[in-house]
């Protein structure tokens, strides 16, 4: 979360945009992995595409899906936009709006699913060890 | 010509749950028609009016086919498609 924060501080006023990925099924993020606004842009934000064809293979290769997808808002709520709505493809994935209008921090998750929003908790744990086998099954 | 075309996590349910799937066709738009062929519905959701859907990225091997002729693009025997859906939003 820090770091997710950091990064929509760091682009701001452009938007900021990356996962965190993990191990599919397990709904744990792990690996923060920021990745770079092609659109660099306060009010649009995407994936370059030869950056996101290497990611989603990076993650296939590890076994691992986008279980956090991130961006933030530079001078509205964290909340998702039509534009996010339309563009949300990952039913699985807890999307993450962070908002860098203010000084305080709005850090807030969300389902999208079918253009369906759904707002759940954000529960701080301590960080997920990342070398599979810690947790056996 | 005999490609593995693979299909991202949302468009599953085209193809019965399977992550990659073989097609044939020496173009992408015809790669896409025999896919239809084979789990219809699929073509609806990456083609809109003759061209490839905004929310869509699919790349032949390495490389993004917008920038190489979209659904004209061409594809050999043994190419990798994929297809994953754009991360963007506003």
């Amino acid at each position: 979360m820090d770091a997710i924060v950091a990064h929509a501080r760091r682009d701001h006023p452009d938007e900021a945009c990356g996962v965190v990925a993990g191990p599919e099924g397990s709904d744990r993020p792990e690996r923060f992995i920021p990745m770079l606004n092609a659109a660099r842009s306060p009010t649009f934000y995407e994936f370059d595409s030869g950056d996101l064809l290497r990611l989603y293979r990076e993650m296939d290769g590890n076994d691992e899906v986008p279980v956090v997808i991130y961006h933030s808002h530079t001078a509205t709520e964290a909340f998702p936009s039509r534009t996010d709505v339309s563009y949300a493809s990952e039913p699985e994935a807890h999307y993450v709006l962070v908002s860098t209008r203010a000084e305080t921090d709005e850090f807030r998750s969300y389902r999208i699913v079918d253009g369906e929003i759904t707002e759940e908790q954000v529960e701080i744990v301590p960080e997920y060890q990342s070398s599979a086998g810690v947790f056996p099954e | 010509m005999a490609v593995t075309v693979s299909i991202p996590t949302i468009l599953r349910t085209h193809t019965g749950g399977e992550k990659s799937v073989k097609a044939s066709g020496s173009t992408v738009a015809e790669v896409i028609d025999d896919l239809e062929a084979n789990h219809g519905g699929i073509k609806g959701r990456l083609v809109k009016e003759g061209a490839l859907h905004r929310f869509v990225n699919v790349y032949v091997n390495d490389e993004d086919v917008r920038f190489s002729g979209g659904l004209e693009a061409s594809v050999a025997d043994g190419d990798n498609v994929t297809i994953l859906p754009a991360v963007a939003g506003g």
